[in-house]
């Protein structure tokens, strides 16, 4: 009873945030186009000479033609699966790394935390982007390597509060029953631990994965990410501004879209931090 | 507080050595030899020994390493770039200033237009501005910085004509790329200036400074910015890498020849002795500007001055 | 007989809640007199501090829904201006609070924090100083002079409630309200700075208004006393009359519950339960719940003040002589 109360309670809480309820529908929105991404799009994106290149939104072409002779509705529906594959790939990532080191830190305490704080330290020393540059210099251009460059870059966010969790968490009760029983670090970490940290996780990935999107994005951007030629937004973007005298739609749609979901997972991260996590808004 | 210091520098000295010997291994860590990446695949392998031999690539690492360090501190000697065929250097004397450039008008102008606005919707807060201002930064910080760039050109350089969009030959070229750059890090500033304001409003000091009879502007001016002004500071100091790393992608996008688009470019084809050197230099700015911010909360915060011998931030 | 300097007219505060309104504090009236040491007694969240930090128009949030009158000498503070009661802030009315660290502002120095007070008054900025370092020495602060120019964490807790206390005096205030004084302080301070209050009363014939869920403090240094519960007065009168002769339930289970010396012991966490939080204003007595004495009336029917004597008054069916809660007595 006591469970599904509370269950119930968070349910009305988030029927109840604006942001929250916003943000899912502007999710929903892109999931569905992403899932009938096919069914949608008129043409394939890699189609070219649909029609005329450089066409100005039409009743045909709704979002216009590229220098290929495109049609940019379909590229930027193609590209909502790039985009959300790319925001489920990189939170798993930084989730992994960043619990494990942060439970293990937490955990082990001494020398491990203290080498781990270094490491930490040594990623502030270098600025998120450039970072990224240049572990995709060493990893090679490509959409899956800049993920796993921004996660690397990332992951320390949520280590953390992990750590701390982790910390504070350890000498509980029930955690030193486990001792006594007889569990090992391994069990002790991630079955009696982790569970109590999860509510806190889901805030904090819901919180960085707009960041992690626009990362990647911006590695695309620069030429590092998706090579052509994929519908990657970020990609398109780079080749619109080199048009955006002749064709400025090429610039703008794509960067629409992006807003349009990144603002999505932004309104949903800010209502679910509210929902589960009151004392983080305080004001 | 000299105490403090002393830890702070050594500490920041200690992540300098620890990044340069990172940026050192990025030649190693690559496949294949550092010689393949200068010279042409079809010179001979006693042709290649040779280049190695010349370069100093056959002694022991470590010994390169200080070689590397020792031409850096003596000589600001950063090598050759492989690419350009000329000292990385000089490449970089003409390019920083520019992006110093670039991200000191950034810096200046977000702060006047940031604090302001922060201060103003803490105070009234749940106002019509502080509501629009919410909506706004949620929407700005959206953006990501190549788009605002787009978006400006297109408005004002395309649109209106009255600004140029590219290049870098007089002041006017620097407006469009200083308001994109402003654009994409100023919602997060006028979000932690306002709570920074309301944090200290809730300060039981604010209270007692309420009831010994001070106005209220004396309160907001004496007792509640000049407290929130201590966290915003720290901030500004550490907003600055991350504006050379925003100025990357503005760079690219407004065509300006700086340390950026240089690095970019050099990542590109691989000419790693710019990228060594870039790297290094903004890991040192990162953590001078660490360093020059735990001074002025020392000055700032008298808990700090006088207690801080050690612990951390 | 006597102006009152202070008195509370059936003042009700209620809090705008998500989904309805908290009942903090309901239809508190209480009366104090020049150079008198009122005390305001009750348990965490009774709504005492609500009270004190009413009457200097202090309560945070702007959420707060006020009824009833606030009269400091026969003006209604409710009806001031902002500009009007900044004038009466520290200027008539001090008030010191329970956390002397959170309340002193950490970049500044004591003697800046003192005499920024006494400049309001039109004082140069050095003759201020030396005012301040002169109260610093009123307050028995061990070298006066020296410590003005000390930052606040530098100096230890009963240091730093006399620095309040030499800010809130600096301007001679007619009333001083102690919220806690000295909840935060050991033993030993507290006794000193207990004295300080006292000596105030008799030198500068200070009222005070002492908040304070300690009731040792209360038997030693109040002249007159209201017992608060669940944001109403439950018992209120001459010191020596309740603890001689305590009516309300409440009351009783407080002075049950007292000291035997220890200050640990004299806090008020000996009754069982806790304070309830009132939402809805329906009918019944707000202690009936942990009284032991409760009857059916109790938790049907809101008993009226009783008044027991000319001073003495309680809010319970219980007590004898039941008198309409007409204030005309008071």
């Amino acid at each position: 009873m006591n469970e599904r109360g509370k269950a119930k309670e968070t349910l009305q809480a988030c029927l109840k945030n604006g942001e929250f309820m916003v943000g899912l529908l502007i999710l929903a929105s892109v999931f569905l186009v992403a899932i009938f991404s096919e069914q949608i799009a008129h043409y394939g994106y890699t189609e070219q000479l649909v029609g005329p290149k450089f066409q100005p939104p039409s009743a045909e072409f709704w979002f216009g033609t590229d220098e290929l002779g495109r049609d940019v509705f379909s590229r930027v529906v193609a590209g909502t699966r790039i985009t959300l594959w790319v925001a489920f790939i990189g939170a798993t990532l930084e989730l992994v790394l960043g619990v494990t080191v942060g439970l293990i830190c937490g955990y082990f305490g001494n020398w491990v935390d203290r080498v781990f704080s270094f490491l930490t330290d040594l990623t502030w020393c270098i600025p998120g982007t450039i970072l990224a540059l240049a572990v995709v210099t060493l990893l090679g251009k490509g959409l899956t390597n800049s993920v796993i460059a921004i996660s690397l870059v990332s992951w320390a966010s949520y280590a953390r509060p992990v750590r701390a969790k982790t910390m504070s968490l350890k000498n509980m009760a029930f955690v030193e029953t486990g001792t006594a029983f007889g569990e090992t670090a391994f069990s002790l970490m991630f079955r009696y631990i982790l569970p109590n940290v999860v509510p806190s996780l889901i805030v904090m990935v819901s919180m960085s994965l707009p960041a992690t999107i626009l990362s990647t994005t911006t590695l695309s951007f620069l030429g590092l990410g998706s090579q052509a030629p994929s519908p990657d937004w970020g990609l398109a973007l780079s080749k619109g501004i080199e048009y955006i005298i002749r064709a400025p739609w090429l610039s703008i749609f794509p960067g629409v879209a992006l807003v349009y979901t990144v603002l999505g997972f932004n309104l949903l991260g800010e209502g679910l931090r509210d929902i589960l996590d009151p004392h983080m808004k305080a004001q | 507080m000299k105490g403090y210091l002393i830890k702070r520098v050594l500490q920041g000295i200690l992540l300098i050595v620890a990044v340069s010997i990172l940026v050192f291994s990025l030649l190693y860590m690559m496949p294949g030899n550092p010689v393949d990446m200068i010279v042409d695949r079809k010179v001979s392998l006693e042709k290649k020994a040779e280049i190695a031999h010349e370069m100093g690539y056959d002694q022991p690492l470590p010994q390169q390493y200080f070689r590397w360090v020792k031409g850096i501190v003596v000589e600001h000697d950063f090598g050759n770039s492989t690419r350009y065929k000329v000292p990385v250097a000089d490449l970089l004397r003409d390019r920083i200033p520019r992006s110093l450039v670039l991200c000191g008008w950034s810096l200046l102008i977000e702060m006047v237009i940031a604090l302001p606005i922060g201060l103003l919707c803490a105070i009234k807060k749940n106002s019509f501005f502080d509501r629009f201002t919410v909506v706004f930064t949620l929407i700005l910080t959206a953006m990501p910085a190549f788009w605002l760039g787009a978006l400006l050109i297109l408005t004002f350089g395309v649109g209106l004509k009255v600004l140029p969009i590219s290049g870098f030959k007089g002041p006017e070229y620097l407006i469009l790329p200083v308001f994109a750059l402003v654009s994409a890090s100023i919602a997060g500033t006028i979000r932690l200036t306002k709570a920074e304001v309301l944090e200290v409003l809730n300060e039981k000091y604010v209270t007692t400074a309420t009831a010994k009879g001070l106005p209220k502007r004396t309160v907001m001016f004496k007792h509640v910015l000049r407290n929130a002004l201590i966290i915003v500071t720290v901030q500004v100091f550490m907003s600055i890498p991350w504006l050379i790393s925003g100025a990357v992608v503005i760079e690219k996008i407004f065509d300006i020849p700086g340390m950026g688009g240089l690095l970019l470019n050099s990542i590109i084809v691989q000419d790693f002795p710019v990228v060594q050197a870039v790297l290094l230099i903004v890991a040192a700015l990162t953590v001078v500007c660490n360093l020059a911010s735990d001074i002025v909360i020392g000055i700032l915060d008298p808990r700090i001055r006088i207690s801080m011998g050690g612990g951390d931030k | 007989m006597k102006e009152t300097l202070l008195s509370l007219e059936h003042l009700s505060i209620d809090y705008k809640i998500k989904g309805g309104y908290l009942s903090a504090v309901h239809d508190v009236s209480m009366d104090l007199y020049p150079g008198e040491i009122f005390a305001v007694v009750g348990e965490s969240g009774c709504g005492k501090s609500t009270v004190a930090h009413s009457i200097m128009r202090l309560l945070s949030g702007g959420n707060a829904k006020i009824e009833g009158k606030i009269l400091f000498e026969g003006w209604d503070l409710r009806n001031y201006t902002e500009k009007e009661m900044e004038a009466v802030r520290g200027r008539e009315i001090g008030m010191i609070f329970q956390n002397p660290l959170d309340s002193l502002n950490p970049v500044y120095t004591v003697g800046n924090q003192v005499s920024e007070a006494i400049m309001l008054d039109r004082v140069e900025k050095q003759e201020a100083m030396k005012r301040a370092i002169a109260l610093f020495q009123d307050v028995k602060m061990p070298d006066a002079g020296e410590r003005a120019n000390s930052f606040p964490h530098e100096l230890s807790g009963g240091m730093r409630q006399r620095v309040m206390i030499a800010m809130m005096l600096s301007r001679d205030p007619r009333l001083l309200i102690a919220d806690e004084p000295t909840t935060a302080l050991d033993v030993t301070i507290e006794a000193q700075i207990l004295e300080i209050i006292k000596e105030l009363k008799q030198t500068h014939n200070t009222a005070i208004l002492m908040i304070t869920h300690n009731f040792g403090l209360v038997a030693e240094a109040a002249d007159k006393i209201a017992v608060m519960y669940a944001g109403e007065v439950v018992e209120s009168g001459d010191v020596f009359e309740i603890f001689e002769r305590p009516m309300h339930p409440y009351t009783k289970l407080l002075m049950q519950a007292l000291p035997r010396k220890t200050k640990k012991e004299g806090r008020l966490q000996t009754i069982d339960g806790s304070v309830p939080r009132i939402l809805d204003k329906k009918p019944g007595c707000r202690f009936a719940n942990r009284c032991p004495y409760a009857t059916e009336t109790c938790r049907t029917q809101t008993p009226a003040v009783a008044q027991i004597s000319e001073t003495h008054r309680c809010r319970c069916f219980l007590a004898p002589d039941e008198i309409p809660s007409d204030r005309k007595g008071a």
